[in-house]
């Protein structure tokens, strides 16, 4: 290769460390690496990497498989509903006994057309309205994760890389917001918001406060994880660096830091939604969330207590649901924590 | 306090005199100060402060070596950082070609930015992770707005090929390069927009030996080539003596001696110079009997209540009554050769302090 080695010794004596002006040395780690370079190897990003790595973790992929199997599902709900004319919220008294208010049949009400059976007083198949659930339960841990990390990771960020006043106004913002009572306030908010509000009425109206309460008071929680990150990666050496070439705070931010802190996001995102999802079904199971007759998980578990000695499998199904989706999510994170987690790659 | 006469900016212009001692200076730096402060309570009421680099002059001519070499914690790594200016002084001035950047806003420095690069110490926390080799050494293409002859990406692997790694790396990413490696890419980097002065800060002490002198004769090399200018701030004496020109050892945020690389190596006047240079080691285990080791006892003062006087003075072996009271001024003894003592090594007793050095320096 054309690098020349002129005798050296205008520059005096080397003394200890350093006399290896051979240029053997010199020449030794391009040679290996001129012979591993066979045109097949890619340089690999750390994206990719921890690609690899999750593939391996079985455990995770599972979880992942599972989570996109619900995302489908929770999509495809209501198209499928529609094309199959079902409705999950309307009741079929039919498939009730009047006297007891229990459904026909053994275990609820199984049979082929209802698999999973019915549920009482009202008789609507318990199936459609998991599924039916399903979608809520997602579209709204999805959103309030989004919001938390959306606010959290701006302010997070701009908390450590601007640091002093910024980050004491900001960290002490934090404080205030997890120091609220968050359940009281939800179901505050939720309740006195029931009749309608923002030109907003009904589902949308209760998904949209759910998004909000949910999303608005777990953002802290993002905020501090972001907000260490930065603090730390701030006073890396490429920092300095960038800041040596005349890069102003934004390309700092955008450029070099973000890029660095998208494995902590991601990660703690997917943590965060299967804690939505229990937050969301524990406001709907007191009544304050998803308001009946549409279906959600918290508000048929809210339901079946009251005939859990009569029809305990009716508290079963959306008790399972709630529990295979948090589960999956959490595989899912943990997986996801593993193979991007900073101190496992270096 | 020395080279009074040359403190004109005037004397900028005079570049095509002779490129000797009485060239006007790259960098120029006098009095620099840098103290941290030290705050305490709720109201940050500033009770001291780690007084980092405290008064300091200096020159750095053009196509030199500078070596700064002193102990860890006397405040190299600081000055690196201010006359780079990542960091802002706390008082004194620094002048790049004539030009006070002493307080300049980062907008007004990001043109000068241009001329001044810094490499680091850290080859593993210097680069990007996230980024490949391409978008590193051809970030400060698109920081300055500069569109290089042929394009960035033929003039990042024109670079990469300068430094000895393979344009084919262009779209690897830092893990996959040995330090020694990322060491070259961190050079290149700062090589991209062809400053004039290089600011290292332990270029090599976080690699393997075999790999320092492939990086220093790198950095050799591409001073010849280049013509450019370093500042090599560094604790391993050997290093120094092998790429600097001229030497200044700071002790406790002051540069106690500073002269060319030979009368500092053969006769040094400062006593801790003396102490340092007979700590290296001599690979050579007949002539290691020969040499008398001076061991210094102690530790070095706090920074933040420095010794009064010489600095030097609690380790000292030759600390008299003067050296506590008086602080020994930077002052030019015999050919240019300055120090800050009271009693210098290899001098004539002649000559003590209160004689500011006859203007140049170098020789």
């Amino acid at each position: 290769m054309g690098r020349r080695r002129r005798p050296r010794g205008v520059k005096g004596t080397v003394t200890a460390p350093i006399e290896t002006t051979g240029a053997a040395a010199e020449a030794q780690p391009e040679a290996v690496l001129q012979g591993v370079e066979s045109k097949k190897i890619e340089g690999r990003s750390l994206g990719q990497i921890a690609w690899l790595r999750f593939r391996r973790d079985k455990v995770a992929v599972a979880g992942a498989i599972v989570v996109i199997l619900l995302i489908l599902i929770a999509a495809l709900s209501r198209p499928v509903q529609s094309w199959l004319g079902l409705d999950p919220n309307s009741p079929n008294q039919d498939l009730i006994d009047p006297n007891t208010t229990l459904p026909k049949g053994d275990l609820g009400g199984m049979s082929l057309d209802h698999p999973l059976g019915v549920d009482p007083k009202f008789g609507r198949d318990l199936l459609a309205r998991v599924l039916e659930g399903s979608w809520v339960s997602l579209i709204v841990a999805f959103g309030a994760t989004l919001l938390s990390v959306a606010i959290g990771t701006v302010l997070g960020v701009v908390a450590g890389f601007y640091r002093g006043r910024v980050d004491a106004l900001i960290s002490r913002l934090m404080d205030v917001f997890l120091a609220f009572p968050l359940l009281l306030f939800a179901i505050a908010i939720s309740a006195s918001l029931q009749g309608g509000a923002f030109g907003l009425e009904g589902l949308p109206l209760h998904i949209s406060v759910l998004i909000f309460v949910i999303g608005f008071f777990n953002w802290p929680y993002m905020g501090r994880i972001v907000r260490a990150q930065t603090l730390s990666l701030r006073e890396r050496e490429f920092v300095d660096a960038a800041r040596g070439m005349g890069a102003r705070g934004p390309f700092i931010l955008f450029r070099e830091l973000l890029p660095n802190l998208v494995g902590p996001i991601i990660v703690y995102s997917t943590l965060l939604i299967p804690s939505n999802i229990l937050f969301e079904a524990a406001l709907s199971f007191l009544g304050v969330g998803i308001q009946p007759p549409q279906a959600s998980w918290g508000g048929m578990l809210n339901q079946a207590v009251k005939f859990y000695e009569v029809d305990p499998q009716y508290m079963l199904v959306p008790g399972l649901a709630i529990f295979v989706t948090v589960l999956a999510f959490n595989l899912l994170g943990d997986g996801l924590r593993d193979a991007l987690d900073p101190r496992s790659s270096r | 306090m020395t080279e009074t006469e040359e403190t004109g900016v005037a004397a900028g212009t005079t570049d095509g005199t002779d490129a000797s001692a009485d060239a006007a200076p790259l960098l120029k730096v006098r009095g620099l100060v840098r103290h941290f402060p030290i705050t305490k309570g709720l109201l940050k009421r500033q009770v001291g402060a780690v007084q980092a680099v405290d008064g300091i002059d200096f020159d750095v001519r053009p196509g030199e070596t500078l070596g700064v070499v002193g102990e860890s914690g006397c405040g190299k790594s600081t000055m690196g950082r201010l006359i780079t200016r990542l960091d802002e002084p706390t008082g004194g001035s620094i002048e790049f070609e004539g030009r006070d950047i002493t307080h300049l806003s980062p907008g007004r420095l990001r043109p000068m930015r241009r001329d001044v690069q810094m490499i680091f110490q850290d080859p593993y926390g210097s680069l990007n992770p996230r980024h490949t080799i391409g978008g590193i050494v051809g970030t400060p293409f698109r920081l300055q707005g500069v569109e290089p002859e042929g394009g960035v990406k033929k003039e990042v692997q024109r670079l990469l090929e300068l430094v000895g790694l393979s344009p084919e790396h262009y779209n690897r990413y830092p893990h996959e390069f040995s330090g020694g490696q990322r060491q070259r890419i961190g050079i290149a980097r700062a090589l991209a927009l062809k400053p004039k002065l290089v600011v290292a800060d332990e270029p090599v002490s976080a690699l393997d030996v075999s790999i320092q002198a492939q990086v220093v004769n790198l950095m050799d090399d591409l001073q010849d080539e280049l013509g450019l200018t370093y500042v090599i701030i560094a604790h391993d004496l050997s290093v120094i003596r092998h790429v600097s020109d001229r030497i200044a050892v700071m002790y406790l945020g002051k540069i106690v001696e500073l002269a060319d690389r030979k009368s500092l190596y053969e006769a040094p006047m400062h006593p801790y110079t003396k102490a340092l240079l007979s700590a290296v080691p001599v690979p050579d285990p007949k002539r290691r009997t020969q040499r008398d080791r001076i061991l210094l006892t102690g530790d070095v003062p706090s920074p933040i209540d420095p010794p009064s006087g010489c600095r030097f003075r609690t380790r000292c072996w030759k600390a008299t009554e003067v050296c506590s009271t008086t602080e020994p001024p930077l002052v030019a003894l015999r050919g240019g050769h300055k120090v800050a003592c009271h009693h210098p090594e290899n001098a004539p007793e002649s000559v003590g302090a209160g004689t500011p050095g006859t203007a140049g320096s170098g020789g």
